[in-house]
């Protein structure tokens, strides 16, 4: 069933009217910069990334919930 | 960090995340709706086998089809901002948000996408019943995804089925059916796709309506008038049920969004409702974030019949919250001020229990935990400073759930008058029409909007209610960067939107293959 449905995918890919090939076009352009401008240049998980273990950022969090100030 | 600094932090984020998800509900309700629409008209060339409806489900599914594409994944970007800009939410909320949204990306979103290449590629490439039940389920799969995404939403608004780890700073899932079977969660669901159907009806109708107003493929557009005209009719009848029940759930778990609603200050007993006023500063109130409504057209009692379906019942005002009240099922709700103390017994116990266990010292960790468990339905309130805080912007509330319901009640005659106009074949007779039903178009995205406004704004302070207020949500990140990336979301969002309405409307002109 996959390799139908691969076949399906493949076969309408490669014979897209122009206006579907200009949104390929857009959309590829927009999952690029959101996934590699966005995701990994501009906005990474804060906590993935400065700390290594669940247990670094659950004291993070704790620290923060502890101590955050009020407005 | 200054306080100056923080604000401008939580604002530029809220800012952030609200534009984000204004533009990306652009595509979603078109989505959840027109895949409705073609199943059906599919279904009908099927058991007709009367090929007007399989040309018409062809030119609108070229327009869900840019709407799906182009918008697909832009919902990414807001679980984006939760990891960058709201981490101390994002794992505050643990596997209570995770859950939903992984079943979400996995189960509904490849089921959507498999069956979205057999819907559009598949013609003659499978049998009819086979792409017939392809459609079918592309809808289902968008409809669950949501589902999901809407259970995570409800459970911000109404925390259920959960257990706080303290050790952790996690919300547990303790009852994933508490939290799927939540009626904010159930209501919320009917009420946002039934209203992405009424969207979708509109959309059908005003384009057909451009058609006759060109008088070209003139049978195609009175077909799909017809049947959008209905659809969207039941849609819409559905969309004020599930209103009327998204009504009592926030009387119940939200009373200071429904007072904001109101613009109610001082509550009562059968408390009228609001049809028309204007909200306006008002010195001689106990808040300058408190508004008095001028000018009002009021319902007796409706409001006391709207959130309890009595008209004789207590519904609390602005100042009866920040005061305390007891509800009309009897329950006793201290002042602000009360629970403001009681948050911060809770997070002093928070602390205490954490010094406690890394000292081993069990005793004082089995006092502080029952603490922390005695007030835990406070503790968000220990991080206000002022008990107006818990008070939504009131004017932006009440002009939004007026137009959203001004525009519902417009679209209800749209449809019973593109139903009769089109029966009788005489939608273009009268200029009006076409050009009412165009119009509302717009509408039909402002009302949609307008309901989250609603939804969304109602709750601030929170971001979970009563636990977990938007300033503490935060990450503590630079706000010129959250400042940077608002203004690129911005450009690429607009972008997106451009490119969508071009080649849709290049496709429009177009039009259908005549039967």
């Amino acid at each position: 069933m996959f390799k139908r449905i691969w076949s399906i995918y493949y076969d309408g890919l490669s014979h897209l009217p122009r206006w579907a090939k200009i949104v390929a076009v857009v959309v590829a352009a927009k999952l690029f910069i959101m996934f590699v401008v966005f995701k990994l240049l501009l906005m990474p998980n804060y906590l993935n990334k400065t700390y290594a273990t669940d247990e670094e950022k659950s004291n993070h969090v704790l620290q923060e919930l502890i101590t955050k100030p009020k407005l | 960090m200054t306080e100056l600094t923080m604000t401008s932090i939580v604002e530029w984020s809220r800012w952030q995340f609200a534009m984000t998800a204004i533009y990306h509900y652009m595509f979603v309700p078109l989505t959840l709706g027109l895949s409705f629409m073609l199943a059906i008209m599919e279904t009908l060339w099927v058991r007709t086998g009367k090929t007007e409806w399989l040309h018409a489900e062809k030119f609108w599914m070229k327009l869900f089809a840019i709407n799906f594409a182009i918008g697909i994944a832009t919902g990414l970007i807001l679980e984006f901002q939760f990891g960058s800009n709201w981490s101390n939410y994002s794992w505050f909320v643990g596997d209570i948000f995770g859950a939903p949204l992984a079943i979400e990306g996995i189960f509904a979103f490849f089921m959507e996408a498999t069956f979205f290449a057999v819907m559009f590629f598949g013609w003659n490439k499978v049998s009819r019943r086979f792409h017939l039940a392809s459609t079918w389920l592309v809808f289902i799969g968008s409809n669950i995804s949501a589902l999901w995404i809407l259970v995570a939403n409800a459970w911000m608004q109404n925390p259920v089925g959960m257990e706080f780890n303290p050790l952790t700073a996690r919300n547990e899932m303790a009852d994933f059916w508490a939290v799927l079977g939540s009626p904010t969660a159930m209501s919320k669901f009917f009420h946002t796709v039934t209203s992405a159907y009424t969207l979708s009806a509109c959309f059908v109708i005003g384009v057909s309506a451009w058609f006759i107003l060109k008088k070209r493929n003139m049978e195609f557009a009175r077909k799909s008038i017809l049947l959008a005209s209905v659809f969207g009719f039941f849609s819409i009848l559905v969309t004020m049920f599930t209103g009327d029940t998204s009504a009592q759930d926030v009387t119940r778990h939200q009373p200071m969004k429904l007072a904001a609603m109101e613009g109610l200050n001082r509550g009562g007993e059968g408390a009228d409702f609001t049809i028309i006023g204007i909200p306006c500063k008002d010195e001689t109130l106990p808040s300058e974030r408190m508004r008095t409504v001028e000018y009002g057209i009021a319902v007796p009692k409706m409001l006391s019949f709207l959130g309890y379906h009595d008209f004789n019942a207590y519904i609390p005002g602005v100042e009866d919250i920040l005061n305390g009240y007891t509800s009309h099922e009897g329950e006793t709700y201290p002042s602000v001020e009360q629970r403001m103390a009681n948050g911060r017994k809770a997070i002093a116990a928070l602390g205490t229990y954490k010094t406690a266990v890394e000292a081993g010292n069990d005793t004082l960790a089995a006092q502080s935990l029952g603490t922390l468990r005695e007030h835990f339905s406070d503790f968000g309130y220990g991080y206000l400073e002022s008990p107006d805080e818990i008070i939504p912007n009131i004017p932006l509330v009440f002009y939004s759930f007026r137009i959203m319901v001004g525009l519902g009640m417009l679209f209800v005659l749209l449809f019973a008058l593109s139903w009769w106009f089109a029966r009788k074949r005489a939608f273009g007779k009268f200029r009006f029409m076409p050009y009412f039903a165009l119009i509302c178009i717009p509408c039909a995205y402002i009302a949609s909007q307008c309901g989250w406004i609603v939804a969304e704004v109602g709750r601030q302070p929170w971001v979970v209610q009563d636990l977990m207020p938007t300033h503490v949500a935060i990450t503590d990140i630079a706000s010129g960067w959250v400042m940077t990336t608002f203004w690129m979301f911005a450009v690429l969002f607009t972008l997106l939107l451009v490119a969508e309405i071009g080649i849709m409307l290049s496709q429009i002109k177009k039009g259908p293959k005549e039967a």
